[in-house]
């Protein structure tokens, strides 16, 4: 929820009166969340729990993607993440035979010593999984699981069986992009799914779910779709049992852009969501990503800086290794640090925050967009499940680029000079000249225009660390802060194999 | 055709090749099927793309029905060295795939480029061309550019003309 720290004369230690969530119409819903709103719906232990309190002490919770095949290497990588300097929940990213529900390639892939992509959760003895977090996820480090499964069901058991709560997904975000699921069945089996987790408050515990629906295809979907998608999935969280929830949003490649899209995600949560614990939680891009560790590293720290910004409890990080493959614990460690490190630096600028109105204060329509798309889809039906997918069918919904079969498939985008992510069709959505103010749409991208505008972020970010002197930054013309000029230098050494 | 969202791009060549892109069963990933598609179909050829997650079976069945020109897996989860080798054997073992020009390419291991052992491995067990990441696209362009076109060819597809 944004507007966390937004009000004023609270906590000035905390957020020093931070302008992305204030200064606009959204001041009077945002104001009561901080802290009048989260005796009432936020539980007292568990995930959710534990996100709102680093949030009420004013510290950005970060948190890796990191899975390991090998039980005493994902012991060690868990370690390493609570150990670090930053305040963080673990992560047991599971692998991708794992996820796609083939556990009999995951238990032969074991046997042979194959390289696995991830935890297999499903396969190991739920014993060893149980010796695996013993003495490490608790109470003071919640460990979420991470799958990218259409059909979770197994997932969510065996995840419960070792005694954890909080995972992530959704009927959407993890059918349509990722599998080739029939929607139906994904929304039934994540129905199925929702009502097991939930299952388990009767016995004192509090499930956490995480909508991935903020990311969708990870770049080129414009922030009102991710938005919509993002808060209709936690809608079907919440009407299948679940009292805490987190909504996810992936940095794109305008800071403006992504700024106005977290304070609006915040906005609409604070109203569609107000008897659900829930927090805001920003995925660092994850789009093609930097080759050079000083690109990654920055798009990282402005990734934290917009946590701070807009509000987000919550950061995923990236790490240098992100263009070149799965990365270390090391790696991770020192991600998870440079974002602690970047989102206080941030928290700290009091001459930013209380000057010129933020760059957000800029209406470009998000809201408006989102708005129409998820008023649209709450229409078909009562029910979420089915409402998202008649969505779908009727293409109210309709996510560019996407390949599935229930996707309509009409609309496309493509990205302005600045980054800024812009419609070059929106298909039959509700959302025709909403936000482009009349004028022409940008041409449908080909195969290079394509390859252009994925690795956009990548060549700016490159560029930038070659370059540091002409970091964009509006504020003061400091000569360059020493951390980013040093540090590139020294993980050039550290991470080049 | 308008079941997949990336619709035809490009005019196809009536002397175009009928190409299958598709990635395997564990990997999710489409960017580089969208892409290779629209290369595809900028090149003139008629482009059937399978999606994310295809199943050996499902992979198998759409190639014997198309009877493709051209069949491309792309993978970039790490797991498409291990992958790739099972479903070359499964394409191979059908009479009517078994010359069927088929290439694969992406993030094939979890841990960085390719090797050339990797690749040896994966030319010996039947395809007929391997793209690991980093300038491999004109590489596959020109390997495409080398396939006779289609309408050219007097033989049925998989007739070993060529290779």
């Amino acid at each position: 929820m944004t507007g966390h720290g937004g009000g004023t004369g609270d906590a000035p230690a905390v957020r020093p009166g931070a302008p992305a969530t204030t200064g606009t119409s959204a001041a009077p819903v945002a104001s009561g969340a901080p802290d009048a709103s989260a005796p009432s719906a936020v539980p007292a232990s568990g995930f959710g729990a534990f996100v709102a309190r680093a949030r009420a002490a004013g510290a950005l919770v970060v948190q890796p993607r990191m899975g390991m095949a090998d039980p005493l290497r994902m012991r060690d990588g868990l370690r390493a993440t609570r150990d670090a300097d930053a305040v963080t929940v673990g992560t047991v990213t599971l692998d991708s035979y794992t996820r796609t529900g083939d556990l009999e390639a995951a238990r032969r892939a074991l046997a042979e010593g194959v390289g696995l992509n991830g935890y297999p959760i499903a396969t190991h003895p739920a014993d060893t999984t149980r010796a695996v977090l013993r003495g490490i996820a608790d109470a003071r480090f919640p460990v979420q699981v991470r799958h990218g499964s259409a059909m979770p069901e197994h997932i969510v058991r065996a995840l419960l069986a070792v005694g954890l709560d909080a995972t992530e997904g959704g009927p959407v975000s993890y059918c349509l992009p990722y599998s080739r699921t029939p929607l139906r069945e994904a929304v039934t089996a994540w129905q199925r799914s929702c009502e097991l987790l939930a299952s388990t408050r009767e016995y004192g515990a509090s499930p956490h779910l995480e909508t991935f629906g903020g990311c969708l295809m990870g770049q080129l979907c414009p922030p009102s779709l991710l938005i919509a998608v993002s808060v209709l999935e936690a809608l079907f969280f919440r009407q299948h049992g679940l009292t805490s929830v987190s909504l996810s949003y992936a940095q794109q490649a305008d800071p403006r852009q992504d700024e106005e899209a977290l304070t609006v995600l915040g906005r609409l949560a604070g109203e569609l969501l107000p008897d659900v614990d829930h927090h805001v939680v920003l995925y660092a891009y994850m789009g093609v990503f930097p080759r050079s560790p000083g690109g990654a590293r920055l798009l990282l720290e402005d990734a934290a800086r917009l946590a701070v910004r807009a509000g987000a409890a919550r950061l995923i990080v990236k790490t240098t290794a992100e263009a070149h493959r799965i990365p270390t614990v090391g790696e991770n460690l020192r991600a998870l640090e440079t974002a602690a490190a970047a989102a206080a630096d941030e928290r700290a600028r009091p001459a930013l925050t209380a000057g010129a109105p933020g760059p957000c204060a800029v209406d470009t329509g998000i809201e408006a967009e989102a708005r129409a798309l998820i008023g649209a889809v709450l229409e078909l039906d009562a029910d979420v499940g089915r409402a998202l997918v008649r969505a779908f069918a009727a293409g109210y919904l309709d996510v560019p680029y996407c390949l599935h079969p229930d996707n309509a498939g009409r609309a496309r985008t493509s990205l302005a000079p600045d980054g800024r992510l812009l419609w070059s069709s929106v298909g039959s959505m509700p959302i025709a000249g909403i936000a482009d103010g009349g004028g022409p749409r940008p041409p449908i991208l080909g195969s290079a225009g394509l390859i252009t505008a994925l690795s956009h972020v990548q060549r700016t970010y490159d560029d930038r660390a070659a370059d540091p002197p002409r970091t964009p930054l509006p504020p003061p013309p400091t000569p360059v802060p020493p951390r980013t000029t040093s540090t590139p230098r020294r993980e050039l050494g550290l991470t080049t194999p | 055709m308008e079941q997949h969202a990336v619709e035809q791009h490009g005019k196809a060549e009536p002397t175009g090749l009928e190409v299958v892109v598709t990635t395997m069963a564990s990997d999710s990933h489409t960017w580089n099927l969208v892409f290779l598609q629209l290369l595809l179909e900028e090149l003139g050829h008629r482009v059937t793309n399978l999606g994310a997650c295809v199943p050996d079976e499902l992979l198998v069945a759409e190639c014997r029905r198309i009877e493709p020109d051209l069949i491309v897996l792309s993978s970039v989860n790490g797991h498409g060295f291990n992958d790739g080798m099972r479903v070359i054997e499964a394409l191979r073992a059908r009479p009517e795939l078994a010359r069927t020009p088929t290439v694969i390419g992406g993030k094939l291991g979890i841990s960085g480029s390719g090797t050339p052992a990797r690749q040896r491995a994966l030319l010996t067990a039947g395809f007929d061309g391997v793209f690991e990441e980093g300038g491999s696209v004109l590489d596959f362009q020109s390997f495409v550019g080398s396939l006779p076109a289609a309408a050219s060819r007097t033989l049925p597809a998989g007739s070993g003309v060529l290779l």
